[in-house]
Formats: structure tokens, C-alpha cells, sequence
């Protein structure tokens, strides 16, 4: 596959030993697919947000702008399926995840190189066939694809769905992929409890893309079925039941919540021990109850269903159960705060959002408790309080945790250090940006105002108009991003193999490191946080 | 990335950032053995879903199942079962080196699959012609009105052998690929990680079979 040449700079690194298009389309290293994954989920991501931006704009003030309800509704799902399935979803595993799982145990690549390349082509097809339905009959459905609708619209719910399902398929490659690695690449002396906490939000990851998302598979054949062949499962005219289809829906689309944030648990547990100089508190508890998290996952499923028509007694033990999630949350964000309790804090730009992120968390988190209670839910469920919940976990969480991962492992990814004060700067942006658009929507939700419409009573203008402003800040944050990031590729000094003082394993190679990672195998003799 | 292979002690080349053969061999089946899991929860679904509808329409499943021909479900289930025996005697005579058998067996596995398929055609069809068809597009003058929602249970019959089907095919398509690189020797004692990954597909295909027969031909 392609040649090796010598660079004029001397130093071989696996972005300069194979040259050409050909070389990146064909590579099997694991740091040029995540790579691959990070330009593809920021093309995504451009998509989504402008689809966002649109949203805001429309809100801005009560009565019709310039979408018509039709567009209104399709432009709303492209930014809900897009930013799902996606962006938030393939995001941190597929990007942050293909690139250092294998560099954190010690391993020179994925357990199944090949696999993981076609995961990425799998990946890119399933995301352009759904891109695709834009320029035919779009989709209106919303990203949840609920029957009976979705059998009844016009619009294109076979395609998309169908893309949804090969998306799936590249997640439970990628996660496959990611267990066996785990399990059977580790290092000499890296034993389970000496990996990094990253690696083990991943497998916990892992665990959920693998278990649930062939459930998602047969939900949407299932769909797909209904509308070609008219099987009748969720149709209650020939007999079948449509609630059926959200039991069925949820039961993916839950624990899919969790594969969006305990990857990004894992990249703040790296940032808060790194920037605060001091070993992470409570290791096993925090590795543990990921998979804690993973677990109780599966069984919450209902509380997304509290006003479909379930029986009360389901209500009230998913109610329950739901509550049983902010235990192993609250596990992570405690030890968190312990880790920095006499630490030598420093705040460069990924400690920030690491910061950032617990800030915005421990809000989505508790806003996540009063809808997993029954009385109060009646009241939220289907307004804004639901939305800026879900929007406080998923950009306030995953994508500040992203955002802070990107920037503390873009050394060692292009081995070029980034403009920090822009850096700093973009944080700004994005954090108050995001609560200026999100956080009067909590208040218009206990209003009342319901999601999802593209029209508003003028009562809730006011607060309408001081969100959409918000998202134009949280938009020019990411603009400013992405300068950072070009100005860093372009005209960054060079980075050091380790410009944090971190303890984990990729920072003992080179920036950027060799194509196989490592100069010599690894023996691991010590825990990833020996810091004092 | 052929030119990071090295040669192992035993012969068999493994990819460069496997410590050997036998390394490369366990992780493989492991891969493998998850994505079986995945196979069974995709399943795992329509199994659920039919255990609803059957528990609130009994008689009109039994009615359903009236409709099939358990002699055909039967022989196919003889078929399979067979096919599991020569997947497994394949794989064991490469393990012992006698790779002339171990295709015989591979191609007889191939011959089973291709026999099922052939009674599915002749079920289908039959079912085609009498109308017993999917839902809505159900010929309902053939049915007793009692059982209108008929389709319901033929949705099932289709989704979930057509389902089925569709991983015989696939397995079939398989077991050539593995057979024609037996038949080029490039398996051995020392090396079969493919064709050990292709039974175990084919196994639980046939697995999932013997849960589909008594669930759609016995019921009631």
C-alpha cells in the first residue's frame, strides 16, 4: 500500500510515511480511519448545525418567517437524525476512540484493522444515502421515526431508515471491534485495572453499541417491512399495536443515550486527573460504574413512554429504575470533584470544557430526575423543558467533552499545538453561548410551550428571541474552532511528545506517533495516573 | 497491510500486531462470537414481537399454522441439522490435514442450504398462490372471517423466514468462499480461522431454524 518515503524533516510519523488519496482510502492504521471518522462527523456536524441555526431563526419571533410548517418539520428532522446518528453517536468512539484506544493499552492497532475500515465505508454510505433524501422527498418524521406516521407520510422513511440501519451496522462493527481489543490486545502488565478510564468508558460503549443496536436493526427492517409489504406489527387496523414500536424503538434508543455520553465521561476523567496534577479518586468506582451505567441502561426504556399508553405499573417501576441511573452518575461527578480537591489545577482550553462539561451535566442531570418523575413529566413531557434537558446532556455533555478531548489530543494527533488564548476563547463562546440558547427554554417548557412546532403564542417571545441569539454565539464558537484548528495545522510550533505532563501511554511516543505506534512493545509496569 | 506480516513459527502468517497465530486465532473467534450475539438479539426481536401477538391472538396463529405444511418445515429441519454435522466434519478434517474431505464436506454443507432454499421457494409460492399473504395484502376470501387479521401471522411467517432466508444465502455465499480457498489449500491444521467463523455463522443460522419451525408450523 502505497511507499515509504523518507521526509525531508526525517522524522517518519504515520500521517507522512504513505503519500497520496489512495493511501488514506485504503489505510488500515486505526489513526488515519479516526481521522477519517473526524472530517466526516465535522462535514455532519456543519450540516446539523446550520439545520439548527435555521430552527432558531425560524423561532425567532412567533408566526411563519420564512419555512413554511412542512419545511419546519423536515428541517427538524434532518437536525435530529443528523446530530443523532451522525455526529454525537459515532463522534467520540469513532474519532477520539479509533485513534488512542489502541495507544492507551499499548496495542499497535485495532484487533480487526480491516473491519474497522470498512466500518467507516459502511459509515459513509449509510450517512450520504440519508443526506441523500434531501434532494428527493426529504423526511418529516422526526428523528424517532414513530409509527403510525411514519407508515402513513409521503416522505422518504424508507431511505432514511434504511441508512439508519447501515449507520448501525458501522456502530456495532466499531464496537466489536473495540471489546475484542480490549480484551486481547493489552499490553504486558496492562491489566484491566491499570487501564486508562477512557478505555473503559469505551468498552462500556462497546458493550451497549454491540447489545443494542442489532435491536434497532430488526425495529427499523420491522418498519420498513410495514410500509413495503404492509406486515401489519405496529398497524392497528390489521391487528398490530404502534406502541409496540416505541417499546421497541426505546429499548435501542435509550441505552443509545448512554453510547453518546459515557464516552464523553471517559475523556473528562482523562482531563480532570491530567489538568489537576493528581491521581483520579475512586479509579474503580468511576471504571465500574460505567458499566453500571451501561447496565441499568436497559431497563429505563419506559420512561420515554409515560404518556403512550403504557400501564401505570410499568410507569412507576421505570420511574424507578430511571431515578437508579443518577447513582452511578453521581458516582463519576463526586470523584471527579475529589480528584480536584488539592490538585494543581491549571486551566488550559480542555480543562475548561472538562469543566465546562460537569457544569452543564450536573444541570442536565438533575433536570433529567424531575422528568423521570411521574407527577412532574405529565407536566414537561413534549415542551422545551425536554428539550433543553436532552440538549444540556448531549451538547452540554458530549460535545464540550468532545470538544475538550479534541483539544487536548490534537498535539499528539497532528503534532502541532493550537493558538490557546483562541482556544480559551472558543470555549467562552460555545459555554455561554449554550446557555444563553438553552437555558430559557427550561423556562418556556415549564410555560408550557411544546417542542416540535414551528409556531408560537407571542407570550413566549421574549425568551424565544434570547435563545435564538444564544445559538449565533454557540456558532460563531465553532467557526472560531475551526480557525483554531487550521491556524494549528498551519502555523503551530511543534508539539512535545507529552505537552500536559499526562500519565498515560500515548504520550510517551512521538507527536504525531510512528504508523505502529510504538518504536518498542510496551510493558506496563504502573496504573495510567501515577501522579502523586 | 500485507507487507506487515510476519512469518510465525507454524507457517501461517498473522497480522503484525497479533503476538502469534494462535493470538490472532482467539481473537478472531471472538469477534466472531460477538457478532453471533448480535445476530440473536436482531432475532431476538421478532421472537418478542411474536410472543406478544401470540399471546393475545392464540387461535388465530393456530389458524396460521394450519396453513403450513409441517412436513416440509420438518424435512427442512432433517436438512439443516445435516448441513450443522458436515459444517463441523469440515472443519475437523482440516484440523487433522485431510483437506480432500474436509471440501467434500463443505460442499455437501452447500448442497443442504441450496435443498432448504428450494423447499422455501416451493412453500412460498404455494402460500403466494393461495393469497396467504403479509397484512393488507391478505386474499381475505380464502380466510375464515373469524381470523381476518390473518396477515398478522403471515407478516410474521414472511418477516421472520424471509429474515432467515436471507442468512442462508449469506452463509451459502460464505461457505463457497471458504470452500474454494480450501480447495486452493490455504487451510490447514495451523490455519482455519475462517471457516471455523463461517460454521459458527452457519450453526446459529441453523439454530435459529429449529426455533422457527415448532413457533410457526407446530403452534396451536
Amino acid at each position: 500500500m502505497g511507499t515509504t518515503t523518507a521526509t525531508h524533516s526525517g522524522e517518519i510519523n504515520y500521517i507522512n510515511e504513505f503519500k497520496g488519496l489512495k493511501s488514506w482510502f485504503t489505510s488500515l492504521d486505526h489513526k488515519r480511519i479516526g481521522l477519517m471518522y473526524m472530517i466526516s462527523v465535522m462535514f455532519f456536524f456543519l450540516l446539523g448545525g446550520l439545520a439548527a441555526l435555521l430552527l432558531r431563526l425560524e423561532l425567532l419571533k412567533p408566526g411563519g418567517q420564512f419555512l413554511t410548517p412542512d419545511q419546519y418539520n423536515q428541517v427538524l428532522t434532518y437536525h435530529g437524525a443528523i446530530m443523532v446518528f451522525m455526529v454525537i453517536i459515532p463522534g467520540i468512539p469513532a474519532v477520539l476512540g479509533n485513534f488512542f484506544l489502541p495507544l492507551h493499552i499499548g496495542a499497535k492497532d485495532v484487533a480487526f484493522p480491516r473491519l474497522n475500515l470498512a466500518s467507516w465505508y459502511v459509515f459513509m454510505f449509510g450517512a450520504l444515502l440519508a443526506a441523500s433524501t434531501m434532494f428527493t422527498s426529504k423526511i418529516d418524521t422526526g428523528w424517532t421515526f414513530y409509527t403510525p406516521y411514519s407508515i402513513k407520510t409521503g416522505t422518504a422513511v424508507v431511505t432514511m431508515v434504511l441508512a439508519a440501519f447501515i449507520m448501525g451496522m458501522s456502530s456495532i462493527l466499531t464496537g466489536l471491534n473495540f471489546i475484542v481489543t480490549v480484551h486481547k490486545l493489552r499490553a504486558p502488565g496492562m491489566t484491566m485495572h491499570r487501564m486508562p478510564l477512557f478505555v473503559w468508558a469505551l468498552y462500556s460503549t462497546a458493550i451497549l453499541q454491540v447489545l443494542a443496536t442489532p435491536v434497532l436493526g430488526i425495529t427499523l427492517l420491522l418498519l420498513v417491512a410495514e410500509r413495503t409489504l404492509g406486515v401489519g406489527i405496529f398497524d392497528p387496523a390489521l391487528g398490530g399495536d404502534p406502541v409496540l414500536f416505541q417499546h421497541f424503538f426505546w429499548f435501542y434508543s435509550h441505552p443509545a443515550v448512554y453510547i453518546m455520553i459515557l464516552p464523553a465521561m471517559g475523556v473528562v476523567s482523562e482531563l480532570i486527573t491530567t489538568f489537576s496534577k493528581k491521581t483520579i479518586f475512586g479509579y474503580t468506582a468511576i471504571a465500574y460504574s460505567s458499566l453500571g451505567i451501561a447496565g441499568v441502561s436497559f431497563f429505563v426504556w419506559g420512561h420515554h413512554m409515560f404518556v403512550s399508553g403504557q400501564s401505570e405499573i410499568a410507569g412507576i417501576v421505570f420511574s424507578f429504575i430511571t431515578m437508579l441511573v443518577g447513582v452511578p452518575t453521581a458516582i463519576k461527578m463526586f470523584n471527579w470533584l475529589a480528584t480536584l480537591y488539592k490538585g494543581s489545577i491549571s486551566f488550559q482550553s480542555p480543562m475548561l470544557y472538562a469543566m465546562g462539561f460537569m457544569f452543564l451535566f450536573a444541570i442536565g442531570g438533575v433536570t433529567g430526575i424531575m422528568l423521570a418523575v411521574l407527577a412532574t413529566d405529565v407536566h414537561f413531557h413534549d415542551t422545551y423543558f425536554v428539550v433543553a434537558h436532552f440538549h444540556y446532556v448531549m451538547v452540554g455533555g458530549t460535545l464540550m467533552a468532545l470538544m475538550g478531548g479534541f483539544y487536548y489530543w490534537f498535539p499528539k494527533m497532528f503534532g502541532k499545538m493550537y493558538n490557546e488564548s483562541l482556544a480559551r476563547l472558543t470555549f467562552i463562546f460555545i459555554f455561554v453561548g449554550f446557555n444563553v440558547t438553552f437555558f430559557p427554554q427550561f423556562i418556556l417548557g415549564a410555560m408550557g410551550m411544546p417542542r416540535r412546532y414551528f409556531d408560537y403564542i407571542p407570550a413566549y417571545q421574549s425568551l424565544n428571541a434570547i435563545s435564538t441569539v444564544g445559538s449565533w454565539l454557540i456558532g460563531t464558537g465553532f467557526l472560531l474552532s475551526l480557525y483554531v484548528l487550521v491556524q494549528g495545522l498551519r502555523k503551530g510550533e511543534k508539539a512535545p511528545a507529552n505537552p500536559w505532563g499526562s500519565k498515560t501511554l500515548e504520550w510517551t511516543v512521538p507527536s504525531p506517533p510512528i504508523h505502529t505506534n510504538f518504536e518498542v512493545d510496551p510493558i506496563v509496569k504502573a496504573g495510567p495516573y501515577e501522579y502523586k | 497491510m500485507s507487507t506487515n506480516n510476519h512469518a510465525s513459527t507454524s507457517g501461517h502468517h498473522f497480522a503484525h500486531h497479533f503476538r502469534d497465530a494462535n493470538h490472532e486465532f482467539e481473537s478472531a473467534k471472538q469477534g466472531i462470537w460477538l457478532f453471533m450475539v448480535t445476530e440473536i438479539l436482531m432475532f431476538g426481536g421478532l421472537f418478542v414481537a411474536y410472543t406478544i401477538f401470540h399471546n393475545i391472538y392464540p387461535e388465530m396463529f393456530a389458524e396460521g399454522a394450519k396453513q403450513l405444511d409441517w412436513r416440509m418445515g420438518f424435512f427442512n429441519t432433517l436438512v439443516l441439522i445435516m448441513s450443522s454435522l458436515t459444517m463441523a466434519l469440515g472443519i475437523y478434517y482440516l484440523q487433522v490435514g485431510q483437506s480432500k474431505k474436509a471440501v467434500r464436506s463443505l460442499a455437501i454443507t452447500l448442497v443442504c442450504g441450496a435443498i432448504f432454499m428450494v423447499v422455501k421457494y416451493f412453500e412460498y409460492t404455494a402460500k403466494i398462490h393461495h393469497g396467504f399473504l403479509p397484512g393488507r395484502f391478505l386474499d381475505v376470501h380464502h380466510v375464515n372471517p373469524e381470523h381476518a387479521n390473518l396477515g398478522l401471522y403471515f407478516g410474521f411467517y414472511f418477516c421472520m423466514t424471509g429474515l432467515h432466508g436471507i442468512h442462508v444465502l449469506l452463509g451459502m455465499g460464505l461457505i463457497t468462499w471458504v470452500m474454494i480457498r480450501a480447495m486452493k489449500g490455504e487451510f490447514g491444521p495451523d490455519y482455519y480461522t475462517p471457516v471455523e467463523g463461517v460454521g459458527i455463522f452457519w450453526h446459529i443460522v441453523d439454530l435459529i431454524w429449529i426455533f422457527l419451525f415448532p413457533l410457526l408450523y407446530l403452534v396451536g
